[in-house]
């Protein structure tokens, strides 16, 4: 056995390739650069804060198709200084969008909770715009024990 | 398999002055995402709710624009403060076209 490729080099790699094209071909996910962009085209090049955003959900998610997501932000809801808009993405989703909220002072508080589909374990990422225009962003990582996706 | 969406909503029926309330909203719908495939490997079309929103009193209250990472039956819930008495309006636009409303009646004082 004086040559390099081995039986079970060759079985190894031979997986490995077909596992590779596997998720070539029919899984293209999302990653951070799309998210990033998808910002982008709503904000521009605009300064990010943290804080004022407490993104509530599950460090680990049992079952990807139905995760829990609660966003609530630290603002007095007046019609001079409330929220306008929070985005939520997910950089490993086949799409980055989640969902987009439209808050108006009527609310009395910036919260609301809905549940997403997660293909796996990934960053959420929330994007919070104020009525004077600054924004605000937040992170969070959820593990994915089973994915939402496909079927 | 496919059966008309019934929407389901949680709102007090009175309310003090001032009061924060929290409404929650559910509706049955398959929210398919357009990524999944069927037995012959065709692509099944994307068929979601694509947008919610709730106005009291004919006035915007909250809306939210769903993308295909919202779970099937999409849950949603938000707050309002009461100020006078009158009615919520809630609607849920499909990607076909169609609308589903649901009302409640809000009573403050």
């Amino acid at each position: 056995m004086s040559s390099g490729l081995t039986r079970r080099s060759t079985i190894t790699a031979g997986a490995a390739a077909a596992f590779a094209s596997l998720l070539g071909s029919r899984l293209a996910f999302a990653d951070e650069k799309a998210v990033a962009a998808e910002i982008k085209k709503l904000y521009g090049d605009k300064a990010m804060a943290e804080g004022k955003i407490k993104l509530d959900v599950p460090e680990i998610a049992e079952n990807g198709l139905v995760v829990p997501v609660n966003v609530e932000i630290d603002s007095p809801m007046t019609e001079a200084d409330y929220v306008k808009a929070v985005h939520i993405y997910a950089d490993g989703n086949p799409q980055p969008g989640i969902v987009t909220y439209h808050f108006t002072p009527a609310c009395g508080k910036a919260s609301a909770a809905t549940r997403m589909r997660l293909a796996q374990t990934q960053n959420i990422v929330c994007v919070a715009e104020m009525s004077n225009g600054t924004l605000h962003m937040a992170k969070a990582n959820i593990k994915v024990t089973i994915g939402g996706c496909g079927g | 398999m496919t059966t008309k969406p019934t929407p389901r909503v949680r709102v007090p029926s009175k309310a003090a002055a001032g009061e924060l309330i929290e409404i929650k909203t559910l509706i049955s719908h398959e929210m398919e995402s357009g990524q999944r495939k069927d037995a012959q490997g065709n692509t099944i079309p994307r068929k979601i709710l694509n947008k919610f929103s709730a106005s009291f009193n004919g006035k915007p209250v909250f809306s939210a624009d769903w993308h295909p990472a919202i779970s099937a039956n999409p849950y949603q819930s938000f707050f309002f403060k009461a100020t006078e008495s009158g009615e919520f309006t809630f609607t849920w636009k499909d990607d076909d076209g169609s609308e589903y409303t649901a009302k409640n009646k809000l009573t403050v004082g």
